[in-house]
């Protein structure tokens, strides 16, 4: 006979309290990563690349076209390494989700916090690199507070599948697959550095494919004009999310309930 | 309503039965001692208990909520004291607390950690980070955060393992006031002293199920009778000792470098040596003799 299940609001909360009250310890570093790293990206492509062989990109000023993509590269770095790694370690080595499932919690409702948590906190580093390319040159539009938006769906798509690789994995060193075969393949044809047009046909339809490549798309159209097509983009987002989610789930409780 | 109703409870992993056909009914306000070697099924039970395990078979109710199905309803109403150390450990001590206490829908959490804080003897290192404990403050901040929402029935599992003389006691002190206050305790432990000191009742386990179940001095009374008698010598003598008191139909185990002669006092005069230590039967020589010698 399964458990009753029940998504409660306040269990909710109270798991993301947890991460809230351990992040507080940590923060500073945190965010001196996300808002260095930008800037060194920002000099190293922007500047360096930019000024040397490549000025624009579609009548857009290349340290500002590098500087809208690197916000999916904060997103993706900030949501399914941290949970690949935390729930690993919270799983296999702090033993936490031992003790939250002794009280009144079931795996739905810790997955739905932990996702929502690592969703915020990318939905936030997200917009580092936006802030810091505005340094750059890049105007401030109205439509860039949608950026949040788009990072925080986006970040939930793969803070889910960094848990359920968490929970896949045997050992930690497996993270390793993940990284060089999914995440860095992902991170390099989202378009973040060069425009995906002109890559052969066959990288271009599979970039369609690539969650990273539709952000980047829809923090460009923030900030340089949305078209409709990116109401399809984020849907697909949207949809990719809460795939992942039930994924997620489905892979924890197999990991957390024997 | 008894506090935990189990009745032919069956979990097996593959082809191990880790615990099979488990009956075992603990009253309100009882302290029951769950004692068996490693491999008994005891964490396993525990797990079934936490809805952290779901079970093959069998009936499972905590406090009249049928398990795993109303898991959530009988975790609000439990306390759970792990064997492992799972705290925050860069968070302070009150707020690990307090993040325990929204866990359990705690309405008044500053009133509810205070408490606690004052059970375990913590105020004054409320303010400070957990890492910076000693081992036994930890485990009593653990026993704290089992009880932060008052619970009715307390699950411990292993409570004080791996701790010093001290502060083995220190914490026995604490769950002894638990029981005490009439709080429902569910104790697994491989510690026998932990056993006879603190449990109303022990329940023996081995291979999944209750082999044997009593006050501890009914067991002793009933298992090894009044005394023992540890006999010491070379290997060779102690087989030889060993074989004329099985061969006179007594019981005998071993006790580290020694043999215990169990039920002594009913030994033929001159079979016992001379030399032997006679004492008093414990709950050890239940525990050795119905679960055998050979450690898993």
């Amino acid at each position: 006979m399964k458990p009753v299940r029940r998504l409660e609001p306040a269990v909710i909360l109270a798991v993301m309290g947890r991460e809230l009250a351990n992040f507080r310890t940590f923060w500073k570093s945190t965010a001196f990563t996300s808002t260095f790293e930008p800037v060194v990206y920002l000099f190293a492509f922007g500047l360096g690349l930019g000024s040397t062989l490549v000025t624009t990109v579609d009548g857009v000023d290349y340290v500002q076209f590098v500087g809208t993509g690197l916000v999916a590269t904060a997103v993706v770095f900030s949501s399914a390494l941290p949970a690949m790694f935390g729930t690993f370690v919270k799983e296999r080595f702090q033993r936490t989700y031992d003790a939250i499932l002794a009280a009144p919690v079931d795996v739905e409702e810790l997955v739905t916090a932990e996702m929502l948590w690592i969703g915020l906190r990318s939905a936030v580093f997200g917009c580092f690199p936006l802030i810091v390319t505005m340094f750059f040159g890049l105007e401030p539009e109205l439509t860039m507070l949608l950026v949040p938006v788009f990072a925080f769906v986006t970040a939930l798509a793969f803070a889910a599948f960094g848990m359920t690789m968490a929970a896949t994995v045997s050992k930690i060193d497996q993270f390793n697959y993940v990284t060089t075969l999914v995440i860095t393949p992902l991170f390099l044809v989202a378009g973040t550095f060069f425009p995906i047009d002109q890559l052969p046909e066959g990288f271009q339809v599979a970039a369609q494919f690539n969650p990273l490549y539709q952000l980047v798309e829809l923090v460009r159209g923030a900030s340089f004009g949305l078209e409709a097509v990116d109401a399809l983009r984020f849907a697909g987002l949207l949809v990719l999310a809460a795939v992942m989610w039930r994924v997620a789930i489905n892979r924890l409780e197999k990991r957390l309930i024997i | 309503m008894p506090a935990i109703d189990i009745h032919g409870l069956t979990k097996s992993f593959g082809s191990i039965k880790a615990v099979d056909g488990l009956d075992l009914v603990v009253g309100e306000g009882l302290c029951l001692g769950l004692l068996g070697p490693n491999g008994a099924g005891k964490s396993t039970t525990m797990k079934m208990l936490t809805g952290q395990a779901i079970p093959d078979g069998g009936s499972l109710h905590v406090l009249g909520f049928e398990l795993p199905r109303e898991a959530k309803k009988a975790k609000a109403r439990m306390g759970v004291v792990p064997q492992l150390d799972n705290l925050d450990i860069d968070v302070t001590v009150e707020e690990n607390l307090a993040v325990f206490a929204r866990l359990y829908r705690v309405q008044d959490v500053g009133a509810a950690v205070d408490r606690a804080l004052g059970i375990a003897r913590l105020t004054d290192r409320r303010k400070d980070a957990v890492d910076r404990l000693s081992g036994g403050m930890r485990r009593r901040l653990l026993l704290a955060r089992g009880l932060i929402h008052d619970p009715k029935l307390l699950l411990l599992d292993e409570p004080t393992v791996g701790l010093d003389p001290q502060i083995r006691t220190e914490l026995w002190t604490l769950i002894d006031n638990l029981r005490s206050g009439g709080t429902t305790i569910l104790m697994s432990t491989h510690y026998i002293e932990e056993a006879e000191r603190l449990a109303d009742e022990v329940a023996v386990m081995a291979e999944g199920r209750v082999i044997a179940r009593a006050k501890p001095s009914e067991l002793i009374a009933e298992h090894v009778g009044v005394s023992s008698a540890e006999v010491y010598g070379p290997p060779e003598r102690l087989a030889e000792v060993r074989a004329a008191a099985e061969e006179a139909g007594l019981r005998v185990r071993a006790a580290g470098p020694a043999i215990a002669i169990v039920g002594a006092e009913q030994a033929e005069p001159g079979l016992i040596p001379e030399d032997a230590v006679h004492r008093a039967a414990s709950l050890e020589d239940v525990f050795v003799l119905m679960t055998g010698e050979d450690a898993e």
